[in-house]
């Protein structure tokens, strides 16, 4: 074939492909019930475009500048290098990281554990799934409220036996490590329950005969466990530490309440500058296009890893 | 009884594990329960006691309180304390009004967005499923800036729809996502059938789906209920006093208002919790397999 015909095919098979194109485009608003489709989601669409998309580059726009209840003015990364010298910031930013890992950390190793142990059928079951949607249920305030209370000072059952055992001198909540680590204790308590229902029903779409020819090839429990179980659980355990991290991230609640907003996190932060003074809605702001980048990045890699496992399956 | 343990001491091995992880899940639960309960004397009392002592029949019955709506019924003294302060009765009665109209709102636009994504094959399928996925992962506290700003320009600051619609926006993704599953195990046939007799597809959907999805529409209201019952960061940014205060960003207050009353903040915590807690154990079986259908489909 001679390059004049083939590049004349080409261009063929191009104004095909963008007619065919725009067919489709206007066959998407023809075609009445594609058209009632657009219809049904447009609520919904608006919802999300005007309540997140729209704010969050309005957000990104004003970190650039300096608000102020008179005006504003445009001031380039000036919010971000008051940041970065701010030592306050950098400390939420360490409880974050550190409460992130080992909440996440812990609620997943025991929750893997206990879906592990559940997942057979046993009397009682019923029983034992309700019981774990309990904590989960609890809005993540009181969660934080009833904590307190059990670390405080004179009435908690916590405080009480920490003190016995030796663990900690003087009061827990004054105790900004102390803190960080019962902030862990409470989440780990909210949240491994669910981490195992849904693991458990990762598990539970394994089908039996797998670990019936696993067995017949001689293979261990152990090994069962780890080269059966744990690479088909792989999509369950990912989309469960995918939820679980981004919503560690952006800790707020917790914090706030079980420590009457003493201790920092990225958002508890970003809170205090945006609504206690009108003076640093900007800084605040610029810490809050911070949280969402890096929520972004996170959200990236862990689909990245649970797309490259969908093509290995 | 013994479902396939090998030895009594596999089911015993096993019950003890299941048993241990029932009580550490239930334990702040009942802990909170008995604080609420006892008296002052017994509250301060070191070292605690495991049973609540000064818990009687009398000390129960003791007192009337006054609920919401004048309702009065025996109520132990700290629960009393709690119904009876004007702040907490409004945040209650505010968390009620926000989580109910945005259930309601999430329910009517949720459930039409999800027949098209879930019905109707359109090229625009894909990337709106994404969209509303993504806003699952959506750091709430990345726009209360200017949100703030936003309302405050529009006058919506500390009424109930500064709140409103902050939360219709977070919840409508798990309302989408549990509803487009539900409408996809739905039969097509009484729809094909009704379109066949000449309904358009708003018709289908409104005579036809909507009726006979009213269990997956009440288990995904419920779980939006929940969601906007609990939420927390754009009530406690966006809203500034009672008119509009829901309880969830009352209660962390009592901290200060009722410094060393710890009953009254456990019996207000316990007022809070214990609706939904009773929901959640009636419809436990829905919620759970609602919940980890995402788990399991990816």
């Amino acid at each position: 074939m001679s390059v004049a015909s083939e590049t004349g095919l080409r261009k063929r098979q191009q104004t095909g492909v963008v007619s065919g194109a725009w067919r489709s485009i206007r066959g998407e608003f023809t075609d009445p019930e594609k058209r009632t489709a657009y219809w049904m989601i447009l609520p919904t669409l608006l919802v999300v475009l005007l309540i997140a998309a729209g704010p969050i580059l309005y957000a990104i726009y004003l970190s650039f500048w300096r608000v102020l209840p008179n005006g504003q003015t445009f001031i380039w990364l000036d919010n971000y290098v008051t940041l970065f010298t701010d030592s306050g910031f950098w400390g939420a930013a360490i409880n974050t990281v550190v409460f992130t890992v080992a909440s996440v950390g812990l609620e997943f190793a025991l929750g893997l554990t206990i879906a592990v142990v559940l997942n057979r059928g046993f009397v009682g079951q019923g029983a034992a799934r309700a019981i774990a949607i309990v904590p989960w249920a609890f809005p993540t305030v009181v969660s934080g409220i009833m904590w307190r209370l059990m670390y405080t000072d004179q009435v908690g059952i916590f405080a009480y036996l920490a003190d016995q055992l030796g663990l900690v001198t003087g009061p827990i909540l004054a105790n900004s490590t102390a803190v960080l680590l019962g902030a862990v204790v409470s989440d780990v308590w909210k949240t491994t329950p669910f981490v195992a229902l849904l693991l458990l029903a990762g598990l539970q779409v394994i089908p039996g005969d797998v670990y019936e020819a696993a067995r017949v090839d001689g293979a261990t429990k152990w090994q069962q466990f780890t080269k059966v179980t744990m690479p088909l659980l792989k999509p369950a355990i990912l989309v469960a530490l995918l939820f679980r991290t981004l919503d560690a991230w952006r800790v707020y609640d917790l914090f706030w309440s079980m420590t009457d907003r003493q201790l920092d996190s990225l958002s508890v932060y970003t809170y205090k500058f945006v609504r206690i003074s009108q003076l640093n809605l900007s800084v605040g702001n610029a810490a809050a296009v911070l949280v969402f980048l890096s929520s972004l990045a996170i959200a990236f890699g862990f689909i990245k890893l649970l797309g490259t496992r969908a093509q290995e399956a | 009884m013994n479902k396939g343990f090998k030895t009594p001491a596999h089911a015993i091995g096993f019950y003890t594990v299941v048993l241990i992880f029932a009580f550490l899940t239930l334990f702040p639960l009942l802990w909170v329960l008995k604080m609420s309960l006892v008296s002052d004397t017994e509250l301060f009392a070191s070292p605690p006691t495991f049973w609540p002592e000064s818990v009687t029949l009398k000390s129960l019955t003791a007192g009337k309180c006054p609920l919401v709506g004048g309702i009065k019924f025996p109520c132990p003294e700290n629960f009393q304390t709690v119904f009876i302060d004007p702040i907490f009765r409004a945040g209650l009665a505010n968390t009620l009004v926000i989580a109910g109209i945005t259930t309601i709102i999430c329910l009517t636009i949720g459930s039409m967005a999800a027949y098209a994504l879930a019905r109707i094959e359109f090229f625009a399928r894909r990337p709106v499923l994404s969209l509303v996925l993504a806003i699952s992962f959506f750091p709430a506290v990345a726009i209360i800036a200017p949100l703030f700003l936003q309302f405050q320009k529009a006058g919506l600051i500390n009424t109930y729809w500064a709140v409103i619609i902050p939360d219709v926006l977070f919840a409508l993704p798990l309302t989408v996502y549990l509803l487009v599953a539900y409408f996809r195990e739905l039969p097509e046939d009484l729809e094909d059938a009704a379109k066949v007799d000449g309904a358009n597809i708003w018709q289908a959907f409104f005579r036809v789906t909507v009726p006979l999805s009213i269990p997956g529409i009440v288990t995904t209201g419920l779980l939006t209920f929940i969601y906007a019952w609990n939420e927390f960061l754009f009530a406690n940014t966006l809203t500034l006093d009672q008119q509009a205060q829901p309880a969830t960003v009352v209660i962390p207050q009592f901290a200060t208002t009722y410094t060393t009353d710890y009953g009254a903040q456990a019996a207000a915590a316990l007022v809070l919790t214990l609706p939904l807690v009773i929901l959640v154990l009636f419809f436990q079986r829905k919620i759970v397999s609602g919940l980890t259908a995402g788990a399991t489909k990816g």
